[in-house]
């Protein structure tokens, strides 16, 4: 992913919430203590979870320091994986998928859309610091293609004109309903019957 | 004994090695990048791909352990395609820049797209290009020729112990990096070097010096450490291009340390290369007449002629030297000893590293006495460190050496607790007595004549008791050392000092009082004691001349001339036989072999070279000694100068500097 960067600007300290120890406690146990190593995952998702969707280098020394690995190899496992952000992102993250069924629908409109409306450039924050976008690989919503994924929601069967009126709608913090933005329900067929019983 | 057959050659080959290696032992060559036999497989270059019979796709060799009835081909159509097509996509984002690559000449790349390549390339879009990537004053990167064989990661994690390489990022982006490019902090950094395939990571001070077929090989002796590593000095003319490791199982495998690789510019650089005498003094050149002429003055004075000799110095000086010394007054007052060190020269075993250091690798116990062999030994560091990672076995050591790549247990900083692993009132002699090779190294920091004494006795108590003396071990530091004592060139280095002549060779760490005294200084660099004497005489470096050397093992070495001494320096004996002429006391050799024959009829073990000692270590006698209350003071260790070559050297000073600055702004934050 092209849009993947360590960001310039570095927190200087980090350290897990109460609440993330916790987790971080409960994701350890259930490793035995010599492979403590394989807990590497989840702690990058937990703080990349607590630091408002990115995780900065001190992050990455600091969950080192927790699994006695060098920082290298925790570097390593955070590059090479597109689903952590090495630079913020903003409160509303956008990936669109560009894979095969989404391009044949349409999916280089949205990411026009995105370049208009959110930052020329994949993986930077808007000229607003509330969202920015990256390209992803299929996120297995092929059936309402093209979609995207803001945050946790999916948002589905989008075209120009939906894609511009979720984006615009970052600024005031009201954003349209997730799943199908054409009103189906799930990947029920739009006009014809929804089931073999009814007509 | 798995049974196969490499292109119908049917072999018998050990358990669990590699297809790859079956097929090198019926003969075949096998193609490869990342497999490397000192370091773990990965197998991720691909090159290595054989056809198997009932395979469908072609296998990758290195990674494959041999069974029973394979059939393997290396010579058929699906190999050479295989290989061709593995060769294509590695050379699809690899550089065309051999021209101006300082790989060129010994590219494995280079090499084997000649052999195994198609010839020509379809690709027709941009190469990616990467940013270098910094890792110190060693390593020169140019990372669009990497083909990310990782073993550059693997021999960090793995050999050196500092696991701070990585590659970073995937597919395509794929970077190998330190983690933040900081230097790699390691004293075997530099044999990345020599694993790269390709143009990748090249040397630094070396960078566009020559090519790899202008260069004169020559393969000898290191003496930088009292280790012995065997190495190659290439050079071009008079000087000393670069200096590569040899393999040699017994001593250095096929690694080398920094010191050893990079300190060579110091050897071309402020460097003696005429003979002074002091008059009102200044240090004005002269003739060697006039030298000698100088010397033979203050000799006819007086009689009382002390020598020392430093730390780099070969068996056939000390040997002149000392045949010398008897000539003019008697007897020898002679030592290497420059610092306050004990030596227990009854039993040479004494004075030996008696496990010999392929032998650490059966060992199962470990303890270091004021030992920091990381940096008095470092190839015996990556041995330890072998043995560590291959057998987990724990090593513990009494005072704090600080990080050596491995894990150590502390048994606390005071030397009273070797007594009380001789009573059996530690955990260690727990240890021991479960133990089948236990063994003990003992540093010279702890060699004193308040405790040397002491810590040998005691050491030679707990492990005879275990009925495993041949643990003994002494981690010389100076190459000189070991050959010195085979010599007999000790006396007491105060009482040497008393004498009102000295004859200092090489003779550089000492601190000399020059009042009253007349100083002659042979030796090859302008050092804080050539500057202090009255007559200075140009000598040869190790690489200038052929002489013999003991390393730390007793096993002697012998080292060869790539080099010739720069303008009027002669090699060392050469100089005190003809000193001993003008002196009217001539020496009874005139070529180095009747040297070598005299001084064989000294000490017969010499004449075993490179071959360990035959001495019986369990004849050692050990003797009861008090108990000494006192704590683990480690000398301090300058590293990157720990002799005038590495003082004078350019690499070393940039290696001191970028060490410096990665302790101060620490590595954990």
């Amino acid at each position: 992913m092209s849009g993947k960067h360590v960001a310039k600007n570095q927190p200087k300290t980090f350290t897990f919430s109460s609440e993330n120890i916790k987790k971080m406690k409960e994701i350890l146990s259930k490793y035995p203590e010599t492979r403590k190593k394989s807990a590497v995952m989840p702690l990058l998702y937990l703080a990349q979870k607590q630091n408002e969707g990115w995780i900065p280098l001190v992050a990455i020394q600091y969950i080192a320091d927790q699994l006695d690995v060098p920082y290298i190899k925790v570097y390593e496992v955070a590059t090479f994986y597109t689903m952590y952000n090495l630079a913020p992102v903003g409160k509303y993250f956008v990936q669109v998928c560009t894979t095969t069924p989404c391009a044949i629908r349409g999916s280089g409109k949205i990411i026009e859309m995105c370049k208009k409306h959110i930052s020329e450039k994949e993986g930077h924050l808007s000229s607003d610091k509330k969202s920015s976008w990256i390209e992803v690989e299929c996120l297995g919503a092929c059936v309402n293609a093209p979609m995207i994924q803001i945050n946790d929601d999916y948002y589905e069967d989008l075209d120009a004109d939906s894609a511009e009126k979720i984006f615009k709608s970052f600024k005031d913090d009201n954003l349209p309903k997730f799943g199908s933005q054409k009103g189906r329900k799930g990947s029920e067929p739009i006009k014809q019957r929804l089931t073999l019983l009814k007509n | 004994m798995p049974k196969v057959k490499v292109d119908g050659i049917e072999i018998e080959v050990e358990n669990g090695i590699s297809v790859l290696q079956a097929c090198e032992i019926a003969g075949k060559e096998i193609p490869r990048f990342c497999y490397h036999e000192r370091l773990s497989i990965a197998g991720n270059c691909r090159m290595c791909l054989v056809e198997m019979e009932k395979s469908p796709k072609p296998v990758a060799s290195c990674a494959m352990p041999v069974s029973e009835g394979q059939v393997i081909y290396t010579n058929t159509e699906m190999v050479k395609k295989a290989r061709e097509g593995v060769m294509e996509f590695l050379l699809i984002n690899h550089p065309l820049d051999c021209p101006i690559c300082d790989q060129g000449g010994e590219c494995d790349l280079q090499d084997q797209s000649v052999k195994y390549g198609g010839g020509t390339s379809r690709y027709e879009l941009n190469k990616r290009s990467v940013k270098e990537k910094y890792m110190g004053p060693l390593i020169k990167t140019q990372m669009n020729r990497c083909i990310h064989c990782t073993r550059c990661i693997r021999f960090a994690e793995e050999v050196a112990g500092v696991p701070e390489l990585g590659s970073i990022n995937r597919g395509e982006n794929m970077e190998i990096t330190t983690y933040l490019e900081k230097t790699l902090d390691s004293e075997l950094s530099a044999n990345v070097i020599d694993l790269c395939p390709v143009g990748a990571l090249t040397s630094k001070p070396y960078a566009f010096e020559a090519r790899p077929w202008e260069l004169t090989k020559t393969e000898t002796i290191d003496v930088m450490d009292a280790v012995g590593s065997n190495i190659r000095v290439d050079t071009k003319g008079w000087e000393v291009k670069r200096i590569l490791p040899r393999v040699n199982e017994d001593i250095n495998e096929e690694w080398i340390s920094d010191k050893t690789r990079y300190a060579c510019d110091g050897l071309l650089i402020n460097r003696i290369d005429r003979p002074y005498i002091k008059k009102d003094g200044k240090l004005i050149e002269c003739s060697w007449d006039e030298a000698f002429l100088k010397i033979k003055e203050e000799v006819s004075k007086t009689a009382n002629v002390g020598g020392l000799v430093g730390g780099m110095v070969d068996l056939e000086t000390i040997f002149a030297l000392k045949d010398l010394l008897i000539k003019i007054s008697g007897s020898a007052s002679i030592d290497f000893r420059q610092k306050d060190f004990y030596i227990d020269p009854s039993h040479l075993s004494n004075n030996l590293f008696n496990t010999s250091i392929a032998g650490i690798d059966e060992s199962d116990l470990i303890l270091l006495v004021g030992a920091n062999p990381r940096l008095e030994a470092t190839i015996i560091n990556s041995r330890i460190r072998k043995n560590f990672i291959n057998k987990n076995t724990e090593i513990f050591t009494i005072g704090d050496p600080g990080d050596q790549t491995y894990k150590i247990i502390s048994l606390g900083d005071n030397l009273k607790v070797l007594k009380d692993i001789e009573n059996n009132n530690s955990i260690f002699s727990e240890k021991i007595k479960t133990s089948q090779k236990p063994i003990i190294v003992i540093g010279e920091s702890v060699l004193n004549s308040k405790q040397g004494r002491f810590v040998l006795e005691t050491s030679k108590s707990i492990l005879k008791k275990n009925n495993s003396l041949s643990g003994l071990n002494i981690l010389h530091q100076s190459a000189s050392s070991v050959g010195a004592i085979m010599l007999q060139a000790y006396t007491n280095t105060n009482e040497v000092l008393k004498n009102e002549i000295l004859y200092l060779i090489g003779a550089d760490e000492i601190n000399i009082d020059t009042k009253n005294k007349f100083i002659i200084y042979q030796g090859t660099h302008g050092s804080k004691n050539a500057k202090i004497a009255d007559v200075i005489l140009p000598g040869a470096a190790y690489t200038e001349k052929n002489g013999l050397y003991v390393n730390l093992e007793g096993r002697v070495q012998s080292a060869f001339k790539a080099s010739f001494p720069p303008g009027n320096a002669k090699e060392d004996w050469k100089i005190l036989r003809a000193l001993s002429d003008v002196l009217n006391k001539p020496l009874k050799f005139n070529t180095i072999e009747q040297l070598r024959s005299k001084m064989f009829e000294f000490n017969p073990a010499l004449q075993r070279i490179d071959q360990l000692p035959s001495i019986d270590v369990n004849t050692l006698e050990v003797e009861n000694v008090e108990v000494i209350d006192s704590k683990v003071n480690y000398l301090p260790i300058d590293y990157y100068h720990s002799n005038e070559i590495a003082k004078s050297s350019k690499t070393m000073l940039e290696c001191k500097i970028a060490r410096q600055s990665l302790q101060k702004t620490g590595t954990e934050n």
